[in-house]
């Protein structure tokens, strides 16, 4: 019955090495399957130590928060000229992790990559996790954070109205709008998959649950329809956006005429900086889990080859955004264009700058190699690295620049306090608790979706 | 009054219609559903209803099938028009809700740029496009398909918990004006349908 031109999705003419679905699986067992870790299976003891963990230091950040509040910003190690430390850098690096979900969910389905369905459902969660801890990060930056709804554009007896011209209002509409539309596409992803769960629950209250989210979905023809043109004008609408979003994080600073700041490179790197660290994290994750909840059929070595593959085109863009800042400094022949790339190489952070070039640069290299984009311990460490190189960038961006502008007088040193360390410590605690509720509770892989690259889905006419 | 606690002693009547319970009357038929074990047979039976003239029909399956829907005569959505309305309504908002404020009511003057310095108003102009028509988008799909609807008739068939999982399901809804209830279900039962079956309203 299956003739060679009905297995487009198992072997592509590139790969010949692994399928993008365990070829024995049908439309029965993946939904039994992926439905049974939310609705089965017992919750395992593995799952309650990392829980309690994450939980553990999610009251570190709401410890950190507490104190903040109270105290001010000052407990942050922020002072003129660093106003902008830790907290910020924090900002971005989340918010650049939550990019690769959108990228993955928008862009590669706009571009037919149909192994991206086994992953899109767990990379939105990601983006949205993530976007909530960077939203966090300025909020409590404003040393006011009750008063952040004056961010916004509305009648007040003030008088009063934001300023537009200021890419800082740039960033309120766009994280905003950001974690919306991602809110929004992952919600309506899963509308099908509570469906599923909610035929598939046998315990009153998840029915109840599963068959609200559902909203009485059923899977009818003339819905499926729309459903389909509305989740692919969403993946048209979140590919500009993803891109606009950091563009605009990058502007925060590209506006600015801080040396180290002020370059025009700024938002196409910080894109490519935002899907370097975004795949890291996926595969961080990814890779663990699948072992864990044996998803080795759904998740298989074709995602793990691709994956490693993104990132080491994404750092390489991210490697030559280096040298260009490096070549625009010394072209500029403007002496605090050359003293501030002087500096990040020879002044008091050189070690942050030289472990950033050692963790994003060398460090990917090792991708080329099948046999190590093969070695699944080999890509995490790998992945790892990347991540915290990626926590570097922007550290040397943002700090460095800061400590050494253009008057000698206003120079200064800046080293974060352990309440900069809480902070970004409890997020990461609030980020996977936020993702062990998640795999408890949803579908990690999108049911529906996992349906459609099955060779038993081919409509013979 | 409990429907189900008439038990029907004498005989069904000519024409009528044995249902669960042997009530009195048929309740009222929302239609006559049948069951495939794959898609592609359902597709083909959607075709051969389609062509026999019959309009109220609709296809469930648990993933979606472009075919199908093509199958059952259903092609056109207003889904795109709406969302580019929702666009082009975000970017003008977006747009003159800034030079409203920047121009008209806050007037300030920054580095002595001109009020309506545009292209700073360009980021959160697209910002609000998109945010505009993605909600477009997701209300729309949802207003159409008529969710969220808690109650439908098809639920009432017990295998249809299989439409979300690996069965497939054709039904001829009972106000498509060439519906003749004897003739429906033998059309379905001779289009290789594992089961075809009644359902109430």
């Amino acid at each position: 019955m299956q003739d060679e031109a009905h297995k487009p999705y198992t072997e592509g003419p590139m790969h010949s090495t692994a399928p993008v679905i365990d070829p024995g699986l049908t439309f029965a067992s993946v939904t039994d399957k992926i439905s049974s870790i939310v609705l089965k299976r017992k919750t395992s003891l593995a799952w309650f130590f990392g829980f309690a963990i994450s939980f553990a230091l999610f009251q570190l950040m709401l410890l950190t928060i507490t104190n903040l509040v109270f105290v001010g910003i000052g407990l942050w190690g922020v002072n003129v000229p660093v106003a902008w430390g830790v907290d910020i850098l924090n900002f971005v690096w989340w918010i650049g992790i939550g990019h690769a979900g959108t990228l993955i969910s928008a862009i590669l389905l706009l571009l037919r990559q149909r192994w991206r369905t086994s992953i899109n459902r767990f990379a939105e969660a990601m983006t949205l996790f993530a976007v909530a801890q960077a939203g966090m990060y300025p909020i409590f930056h404003l040393g006011r954070p009750w008063l952040m709804y004056w961010l916004f554009p509305y009648p007040n007896t003030m008088g009063i109205w934001p300023q537009f011209r200021s890419p800082l209002m740039w960033d309120v509409f766009a994280v905003s709008t950001y974690a919306t539309v991602s809110a929004m596409f992952w919600f309506v992803g899963l509308i099908p998959d509570f469906a599923t769960l909610r035929d598939r629950a046998r315990s009153k209250p998840f029915q109840i649950l599963y068959g609200m989210l559902a909203m009485g979905w059923r899977g009818s023809a003339r819905h499926w329809h729309r459903y389909e043109m509305a989740y692919l004008l969403l993946a048209g609408l979140a590919t500009p956006l993803v891109l606009s979003v950091h563009t605009i994080v990058s502007f925060d600073f590209a506006v600015g005429i801080i040396p180290g700041w002020h370059a025009t490179i700024f938002p196409p790197y910080f894109v490519a900086g935002a899907i370097y660290a975004g795949f890291a994290m996926v595969l961080l994750l990814t890779i663990p889990l699948r072992r864990f909840y044996g998803l080795e059929g759904f998740i298989t070595m074709r995602h793990m080859h691709n994956m490693g593959k993104v990132m080491l085109a994404t750092g390489l863009i991210v490697g030559y955004g280096y040298i260009m800042e490096a070549f625009f400094g010394w072209y500029s022949g403007n002496k605090y264009e050359r003293f501030m790339i002087w500096n990040r190489m020879h002044g008091p952070y050189s070690v942050y700058y030289w472990a950033l070039i050692l963790c994003n640069i060398i460090a990917p290299q090792f991708l080329w190699s099948k046999k190590i984009r093969s070695n699944l311990l080999a890509l995490w460490i790998i992945s790892f690295i990347v991540s915290i190189g990626m926590w570097l960038e922007r550290f040397v961006i943002v700090v460095t620049s800061l400590h050494r502008d253009y008057l000698p007088s206003s120079w200064g040193q800046y080293q974060p306090t352990q309440w900069d360390w809480g902070m970004f410590i409890g997020t990461i605690g609030f980020f996977f608790t936020l993702l062990f509720l998640f795999i408890r509770f949803l579908p990690m892989i999108s049911i529906f979706e996992m349906r459609t690259i099955l060779p038993e889905a081919e409509v013979e006419e | 009054m409990d429907r189900d606690d008439i038990k029907l002693e004498q005989p069904l009547a000519a024409g009528d219609v044995a249902f669960p319970g042997h009530r009195r009357h048929a309740p009222p038929l929302y239609g006559v559903m049948a069951e495939f074990e794959n898609p592609s047979d359902l597709v083909a039976a959607a075709h051969k209803v389609y062509s026999l003239g019959y309009r109220r029909i609709n296809g469930y399956s648990p993933y979606p099938i472009e075919e199908l829907s093509e199958a059952i005569g259903f092609t056109k959505t207003s889904l795109p028009l709406i969302v580019f309305i929702g666009g082009l309504v975000g970017a003008l908002t977006g747009f003159f809700m800034q030079y409203w404020i920047e121009v008209i009511d806050y007037p300030i003057n920054v580095g002595g740029k001109p009020y309506n310095s545009w292209p700073a108003f360009i980021p959160i102009t697209f910002e609000m496009t998109v945010l505009f028509a993605a909600f477009s988008a997701v209300l729309g799909m949802l207003i159409l398909n008529k969710l969220p609807q808690p109650y439908h008739p098809v639920f009432n068939l017990p295998n249809f918990a299989l439409a979300t999982r690996d069965r497939f399901f054709l039904a001829i809804e009972a106000n498509d004006p060439k519906f003749n209830h004897a003739e429906v279900v033998d059309l379905l039962k001779s289009l290789n349908a594992v089961a075809v079956n009644d359902v109430e309203v």
